[in-house]
């Protein structure tokens, strides 16, 4: 019995220990999770219905209207659309190949904000039968605004710099969304409950950062064992007005 | 005796106090230390080097200088658009800090070329304040782009964009305008512009620029010269770079040149208080095909 396990021991150390030597492009895997929730205190504002007259096209689609963005709560006290992520402690990697889909549909954007890495290739795609253009206003990255009529090609792009980066389009002033470009593999985009999860941390010490559109950024130290799962929470005072 | 002295030296006091207000006031509202992210910038057109600092020779900073006299009063001190006359002024003078400009001959999101600001110094920006600077000697306006350079750090990190390819004008014909004016439609361009192109399109009133000040859409039917040039060149520079830090995007990757090219000359018709070829050929045409044209700005499937 214990000669099989020896052996077994021996075959994945063998293997992982093989891994390892061979020089894996992956960044070191690890077991630990940082968990939480994300809520509010205070009274938020009233998400309001957004008129889209202008776009009959558009507002059809949306009966009853879709509301705003800019603060938005979920079940009991929990604050959607807030990005999670490390800020410090996590070694970098190479950027993923793999693109991100943002999405143009019924004049709005999907989703509200997306999370991407430094370098990762983006992709945005229209499905509407308007035209839109594609507005992003960095203040670190470069600006650019690229129109996207109807039955056009998604756009492809990157960021090379971390930053949070409005999008807007002109033509319907309604439509604002966010580019979380970060520098780090682990993020998390809470839900209607709130909750994030950063999975496969190696041991460490890490800043754990919480961004809201409106409310900007908040960060906790946590510092993290094989194997363990962390709880770290996040309130964020909310005024009853949007800015 | 006693109250005289006394009464004498509150009055002096007095004096004293206002002097150094009314100097404080003085000075310190025009504050011309300009203050760039480098010193060491420089410009090249046509081959004459423009430099904002330094020359070592019979030009020691001639840039600073030219910009002290010339720009600071708009673009202030620190080049980012918040000079002492900025508050008085619709639109906005340019901020040079963020980099961003709109008459480039280089595609979105990149820098414009030396040349590119040169132009837009040269001619200046009719409808706005700011005026043309033809009557400065070009070494004059290569130091000062020289200047605008050094107010950001992105001059030093990155390149400006390689300049778009603009292929031959071809001929002016009626199918040109008639597939210009599909193309109008179907870009939704009325969207902004208005389907006559007068700057009253469903989405005008609620443009804004980068800075969230509210920007109008071109008025075409005014004839006024184009932000960036007159010519047809300029047009077509125009919708294929697109104006950045406006809501004026870039159509280069949906509009193919020879389509470009139509839409132009279908842009010239717009125009109606000018005398141009296309308007003449597109008036003429019209009235031998009436009631041919559909409007713009109807069709839109759902």
């Amino acid at each position: 019995m214990q000669k099989k396990y020896v052996v077994l021991a021996a075959l994945g150390l063998a293997v992982s220990s093989a891994h390892v030597l061979l020089g894996s492009p992956a960044k070191p895997a690890g077991s630990a999770v940082i968990t939480g929730k994300v809520s509010y205190s205070g009274t938020p504002p009233k998400m309001k219905p957004i008129d889209m007259s202008k776009e009959p096209v558009c507002a059809k689609e949306h009966n009853p209207p879709d509301k705003t963005q800019n603060v938005v709560t979920g079940d009991t006290d929990a604050l959607q659309w807030v990005v999670v992520y490390i800020s410090a402690g996590d070694q970098g990697g190479a950027a993923p190949s793999a693109p991100v889909r943002f999405d143009q549909k019924g004049c709005m954007y999907l989703p509200h904000v997306l999370a991407m890495e430094v370098d990762q290739p983006l992709e945005i795609y229209s499905n509407d039968p308007v035209a839109h253009n594609i507005h992003p206003m960095p203040k670190i990255n470069n600006e650019w605004n690229k129109s996207q009529p109807p039955g056009s090609p998604p756009i492809q792009t990157k960021w090379d710099k971390p930053e949070f980066i409005p999008v807007k389009c002109n033509i319907h002033p309604w439509m604002h969304g966010y580019f979380a470009v970060l520098r780090t593999s682990h993020y998390d985009i809470t839900g209607e409950d709130g909750k994030f999860s950063l999975k496969g941390l190696p041991p460490g010490k890490y800043t754990v950062t919480a961004w809201q559109e409106q409310y900007g950024s908040q960060s906790q130290e946590v510092t993290i064992t094989a194997g363990e799962t962390k709880t770290v929470n996040f309130v964020f005072k909310v005024l009853p007005y949007s800015f | 005796m006693k109250l005289t002295i006394k009464a004498a030296s509150y009055f002096f006091s007095g004096f004293l106090v206002l002097a150094f207000m009314g100097a404080i006031t003085c000075f310190a509202q025009i504050d011309h230390n300009i203050t760039p992210y480098t010193k060491t910038m420089t410009s090249n057109i046509h081959g004459i080097t423009g430099r904002a600092y330094g020359d070592g020779q019979m030009r020691p900073d001639v840039g600073v200088q030219l910009f002290r006299r010339y720009c600071v009063g708009c673009h202030g001190p620190q080049g980012n658009g918040e000079g002492e006359n900025a508050s008085w002024i619709d639109p906005k003078p340019r901020d040079f800090t963020v980099a961003t400009f709109e008459c480039r001959s280089t595609p979105t999101g990149t820098l414009p070329t030396d040349e590119d600001l040169f132009d837009s110094i040269t001619r200046g920006f009719v409808t706005t304040n700011m005026p043309s600077w033809k009557a400065l000697t070009v070494q004059d306006r290569a130091d000062l782009i020289a200047m605008v350079k050094s107010f950001s750090p992105r001059w030093e990190k990155d390149k400006p964009g390689t300049p778009i390819t603009i292929p031959p004008e071809p001929a002016l014909t009626i199918e040109s305008i008639l597939r210009g004016r599909q193309n109008f439609d179907k870009l939704q361009c009325w969207k902004c512009h208005g389907p006559e192109g007068h700057g009253d399109g469903p989405s005008a009133s609620t443009l804004t620029n980068d800075k969230g000040d509210p920007i109008r859409p071109y008025n075409f039917s005014t004839g006024t010269r184009f932000k960036c040039g007159a010519t047809n060149q300029d047009l077509y520079r125009i919708f294929m770079t697109g104006l950045d830090g406006t809501p004026m995007p870039s159509f280069a990757d949906v509009v193919k040149p020879d389509e470009a090219w139509d839409l132009v000359h279908f842009l010239r018709t717009l125009q109606v208080s000018l005398k141009t070829p296309e308007l003449a050929l597109f008036r003429k045409w019209v009235a031998a095909h009436p009631g041919q044209l559909k409007p713009i700005g109807q069709e839109q499937a759902p």
